[in-house]
């Protein structure tokens, strides 16, 4: 690891006056940390803004949103009451990333800005455009099993790891961000940008800005009660989505008045699928709904490799994610949150014969 | 923080405390880990906790192409850089008594020690930096930032030339034939032929290979985890021209072995090294991600399988048929066919083995080497004659159950096989399995799937010694070189020396994991407990019959004229066979006799006599049960049963802990375990734990171990066979069976991931 500056921010203008370029925040680290260990990032400054009081806390606000400080570990948000009743999607989503210690330690800004899991990106002896612009892409032709099929460029294909953004993406939260000039507010949907001529670009957050909070609308809670958040990972906790889709229904009179739904491990952001949510509203919340809707989602996918499988899976995820919402969010959180396994099994060789 | 940990941590623990202790016969015992609280309290000491004064800090820089040379290192970079002392290179790398390629002892493995420019692998070590602090080692060794003049590669089994290795395994023919496949196979009534590719596997230990080095002139101060001490010595005296009595190595505890700790690697040689080089201590800690490459591995393998059976479903051939590879430079080849010699009853045999040569680090043993990818391809195999006879699979192995090993027509030193499958699928529930595929489903919707396997592992019998010492006092000491890799040595072994002592085990205390200590051989082949095991009761039973030489031919004792078959000792005392009454106090025939303390050597081997008469295996049979999401294919294990029958048990704990562990071993290598080499550069893409995946908690289902009871009079005079590595054998293919009961998808290539599925 590089010899570095590191600084302890006491407040939010001090973090921002202490920028210079080549510095870094270092919230909970386990991104951060891991990054400097493998000589993929080598900050000449750290400036640690975990001890900046009342970025910490999870506000209900008048109008019936929700404000999550940049600092909120992410155990403690998904384990909020009213987080996990208000938006039962954001919490499974929550619970399924990392491990229990990892959680505890992440953030809520942290978890938004964390970077690609790409094999390629993770090794310094390959050619990777988002580490080195213009150096080439050496995943392309490599392992890409776990690669983006949707809105990926020439110049990279990875994907954007986070599972706290899928359902923040479908649920239209908004990210605060301060900088020297102030403050301003990016819809998180807008807030991870595709790679094109620029992988080394991942958010639009400008130089030396940093986030102060991320958002929920009043219109977030009208989903409580049909909300679900699907991964398929390899193995059955502690992995990355292979692919995963937060769904979310507004039902009345037995139809579909309005639908949410984002991808996740497809695409280097949160992919947020406005047309295929169009197509679901009057309609019955059946089977041939989703499978119409999961053909529109997934219309404009490309294998970036040998990943063309990833394609049929997301399909596959967002008429199972769909049906699981539709059939009413949980009483509690699953024990396997967000796993195709989160249904009341019992191992013990219960079964019956189709 | 080092040095706040205890220091005095022992090559001896403390007796056994009350609570683990069993009065009277130790052994047979469920007694808890004598190691345990140091363990959960952090207090064990192992290799790199320890931190002689004045010791530097070495970081190995690693090899990035898989073949080539090394151009350029920026040494002067790394130099410069605060902290850093030295940097070692192949132009200042200490010269060796022998050159690291010349190997010759058995189970020793050509290293890469520095000495040129050459790279035959990728995550071979190319320099190490040597400073003041692990943070300035590690910033040194980024700091070199080497240039390469690359050459092609190949990492994959399709990338290179076949041909047949002289040997497989440990010194076994390549190709083996009894009976007349073609014709078996012409005969048949069902036959199938089928292809199984195992992925590349590294051992990772919790502990990575460390070693903490000091040189005292020509003597050699070393803590390393090892499997096998004293060939530790010999291959580190033959290196550096000193004497294999001059090196003294502690390894109390390893943090995991796994077999890549039954050699020295070149981690630890580049350690000492280090340490000669700068003329202070010096620790080495393998990073995570360089155990991918010069430690060890599973080599990947590709077997076909051509099987046939009559009408009766019993099978008229097996030809098992194994393509693995070995490294560019060195032999290690994955004896797969290996499994098939012993399991099924076939008139007509042949086992075959190809390889071709990678550029990767050289295979290695990896828990069950042969054993688990033989048994992964042959019980899946297995599993598809059944059904294209139209048999359950388990009738089906019954009826080819084999009552002398197929390869060699020797009756067992003992199988309790079909109690072993009785008593597993009764606990399972197998009996209402429905043939057909893709029949069971949970009330979730889940598809479910229940699938079997035969386990097998050769019970071996390797060298050790040991010695065996009775105090005044009454209490007991037993001494050897043995080995505790987690799987308890610690606890059974001192079960096994108060027996033969007829001490409680609280009185006696037991040294192991020290090279001075008479030499325990290795902590191999499952063999450890049998053989070490063997040995301490030999020693035991030595000085037991000493002791009673002093009293019987004594006068003034109790047991006067007893003679030495007419006495047993029990509790500390010696009681005449003939009259139990007559007994005398252990202390008191020390005292009279004068002696302080009486000490006795003991050793094991296998006897010839029962190896030439006889094939010894433990055994097992492995239920499994699968769930599959029927529409994106996610698999999840949620019950695994298995019963195994491997002659004596020392602690009955501990062994089921060791069939737990090969059970999960075996759920790894069916669903996760898989190291990715990138094609191109044949870098390991994946090495590190969020990405190469072995299985967490919420992948291990309800677990359960039956120990079927077997008396073996052959094996050894203890009786007992291995465990540590039978677990993993047979749960495989049960697992895949039960992919394809729940789903009708036979996945023939392991892992098996979940696009197949779909
Ligand atoms: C083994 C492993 C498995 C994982 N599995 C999953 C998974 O399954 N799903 C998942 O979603 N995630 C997973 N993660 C990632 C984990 O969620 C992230 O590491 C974590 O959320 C990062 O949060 P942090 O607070 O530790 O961030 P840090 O590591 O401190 O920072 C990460 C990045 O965010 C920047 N940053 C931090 N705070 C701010 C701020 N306020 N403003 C601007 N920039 C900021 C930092 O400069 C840095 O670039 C895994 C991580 C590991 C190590
Ligand atoms: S896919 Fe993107 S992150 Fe991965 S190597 Fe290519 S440019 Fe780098």
């Amino acid at each position: 690891m590089n010899r570095f500056d590191y600084v302890r921010a006491a407040s939010v203008a001090e973090a921002v006056a202490a920028w210079v370029p080549g510095a870094s925040f270092l919230a909970g680290g386990t991104n951060l940390l891991d990054l400097m260990k493998g000589d993929i990032v080598r900050p000449s400054r750290l400036i640690d803004i975990t001890r900046i009081p009342g970025l910490d806390s999870i506000e209900p606000l008048a109008d019936g949103g929700l404000r999550i400080g940049a600092l909120v570990r992410n155990s403690d948000l998904a384990r909020d009451r009213h987080v996990s009743g208000t938006y039962p999607a954001l919490a499974e989503a929550l619970l399924s990333g990392a491990s229990g210690q990892l959680r505890n330690a992440a953030t809520t800004a942290g978890n938004a800005m964390q970077r690609t899991r790409c094999a390629y990106f993770y090794d310094p002896a390959s050619a990777c455009n988002k580490r080195d612009p213009g150096a080439g892409c050496d995943a392309r032709g490599g392992d890409t099993r776990l690669h983006a099929v949707l809105g990926w460029s020439a110049h990279c294909i990875a994907t954007n790891p986070s599972d706290f953004c899928v359902p923040l993406a479908a649920l239209d939260a908004v990210v605060e961000i301060a900088g020297r000039s102030g403050t301003r507010e990016v819809a998180l949907e807008a807030f991870h940008t595709l790679p094109g001529d620029h992988p080394e670009t991942e958010t639009v957050l400008e130089e030396g800005e940093m986030i102060l909070a991320v958002r929920l609308p009043p219109e977030a809670a009208g989903f409580a009660a049909h909300s679900r958040y699907l991964k398929v990972r390899e193995r059955t906790s502690y992995a990355f989505a292979v692919v995963s889709a937060a769904a979310s229904l507004r039902l009345a009179q037995g139809r579909i008045a309005e639908a949410r739904l984002a991808l996740g491990g497809v695409a280097a952001k949160p992919w947020r699928a406005r047309e295929a949510e169009r197509l679901l509203i009057g309609r019955l919340p059946d089977a041939a709904a989703w499978t119409e809707c999961a053909a529109a989602a997934l219309s404009g996918a490309h294998p970036s490799g040998d990943n063309d499988f990833k394609i049929d899976l997301a399909r596959r995820l967002v008429a199972t994610a769909f049906a699981r919402a539709a059939a009413g969010t949980p009483d509690r959180l699953p024990a396997l949150p967000a796993s195709p396994f989160a249904v009341p099994v019992v191992s013990s060789g219960v079964h019956a014969f189709a | 923080m080092p040095d706040t940990i205890p220091t005095a941590l022992p090559a001896a623990l403390p007796a056994l405390a009350p609570g683990h202790v069993r009065h009277g016969s130790s052994i047979g015992q469920p007694l808890t880990r004598r190691d345990g609280a140091l363990k959960v309290t952090g207090a064990a000491r192992f290799a790199a906790d320890n931190h002689p004064p004045g010791m530097l800090h070495a970081v190995m820089a690693v090899a990035s192409i898989a073949h080539g040379r090394v151009q350029s290192l920026d040494i002067a970079a790394a130099r410069a850089h605060p902290g850093v002392v030295e940097v070692m290179t192949s132009s200042n790398a200490p010269k060796l008594a022998r050159h690291p390629d010349q190997t010759g002892q058995p189970f020793t493995y050509k290293l890469d020690l520095l000495q040129d420019d050459r790279v035959r692998y990728a995550n071979q070590p190319i320099a190490v930096v040597i400073a003041e602090t692990l943070e300035a080692a590690t910033e040194g060794a980024l700091l070199l930032r080497p240039t390469y003049a690359a050459e092609p590669s190949s990492t994959s089994l399709d990338q290179a030339e076949r041909f047949v290795p002289d040997t497989v395994g440990v010194g076994s023919p390549p190709n083996e034939t009894s009976g007349d496949v073609a014709a078996g196979l012409a005969d048949a009534d069902s036959r199938i032929e089928a292809t199984y590719d195992t992925a590349p596997q590294y051992h990772n230990a919790m502990e990575p290979h460390a070693v903490v080095a000091r040189w005292d002139g020509d003597r050699l101060f070393l803590d390393t985890p090892s499997q096998g001490l004293s060939m530790a010595q010999a291959r580190i005296a033959g290196l550096f021209g000193i004497d294999a009595a001059d090196i003294h190595i502690e390894s109390p505890f390893l943090g995991g072995g796994f077999g890549s700790k039954g050699a020295v690697w070149a981690p630890q040689v580049l350690g000492i090294m280090a340490a000669r080089l700068v003329g202070r201590p010096v620790k080495l800690v393998t990073r995570r991600e360089q155990m991918f490459g010069p430690v060890g591995h599973r080599a990947p393998t590709r077997q076909t399988l051509r099987l046939g059976a009559d009408r009766d479903g019993h099978l008229t051939a097996v030809d098992h048929h194994t393509l693995t590879a070995s490294s560019t430079f060195d032999d290690f080849f994955e004896p797969s066919g290996r499994v098939s010699h012993t399991l099924y009853e076939t008139p007509n045999l042949r086992t075959t083995h190809e390889a071709v040569r990678l550029d990767t680090g050289t295979p290695f043993f990896m828990r069950a080497p042969g054993e688990a990818s033989g048994s992964a391809a042959l019980e899946s195999a297995v599993d598809e004659l059944a059904e294209a006879c139209g048999m359950d699979p388990l009738a089906f192995r019954i009826a080819n159950y084999a009552e002398q090993e197929p390869k060699s027509g020797k009756p067992f030193t003992s199988k309790k096989l079909r109690d072993c499958y009785a008593r597993g699928a009764e606990r399972f529930g197998w009996a209402s399995r429905p043939l057909q595929p893709r029949t069971l489903r949970d009330e979730a919707g889940l598809l479910v799937g229940w699938g079997m396997g035969t386990a097998s592992f050769p019970a071996l019998m390797m060298q050790a010694t040991a010695r065996a010492t009775l105090h005044a006092d009454g209490t007991g000491l037993i001494e050897l070189g043995a080995h505790d890799m987690g799987q308890g040595a610690w606890t059974a072994f001192a079960q096994i020396g108060a027996d033969g002592l007829g001490l409680d085990a609280a009185a006696v205390e037991l040294r192991i994991g020290n090279s001075a200590l008479p030499n325990a051989g290795m902590a191999g082949g499952s063999a450890h407990t049998a053989t070490a095991g063997s040995a301490i009761h030999d020693a035991a039973t030595a000085a037991i019959r000493a002791l009673a030489d002093l009293a019987t031919g004594d006068e003034r004792s109790a047991l006067f004229g007893a003679g030495n078959q007419g006495v047993v000792a029990r509790d500390g005392r010696l009681h005449r066979k003939d009259d139990e009454q007559r007994s005398e106090r252990y202390a008191d025939i020390l005292a009279r006799a004068g002696r302080a303390s009486l000490s006795a050597d003991g050793k094991a081997a296998p006897n010839a006599a029962n190896q030439a008469q006889y094939a010894a295996h433990a055994h097992g049979a492995v239920f499994a049960e699968v769930k599959i999401h029927p529409t994106l294919g996610q698999i999840r294990v949620t019950r695994l049963v298995g019963a195994f029958a491997a002659g004596a048990i020392i602690n009955p704990r501990l062994v089921t802990s060791q069939y737990y562990g090969g059970m999960i071993w075996g759920v790894s290598f069916a669903l996760h375990e898989h190291a990715l080499h990138d094609p191109r550069t044949g870098r390991v893409m994946n090495a590190n734990f969020a990405e190469y995946r072995v299985p967490v908690n919420a992948d291990i289902p309800d677990m359960e171990a039956i120990l079927v009871e077997e008396d073996d009079p052959y094996v050894n005079a203890l009786g007992v066979k291995g465990v540590g590595e039978i677990g993993i054998t047979g749960t495989v293919g049960a697992i895949a069976n039960a992919v394809w009961h729940a789903t009708g998808i036979r996945v023939r290539r392991l892992p098996i991931t979940l696009e197949r599925l779909l």
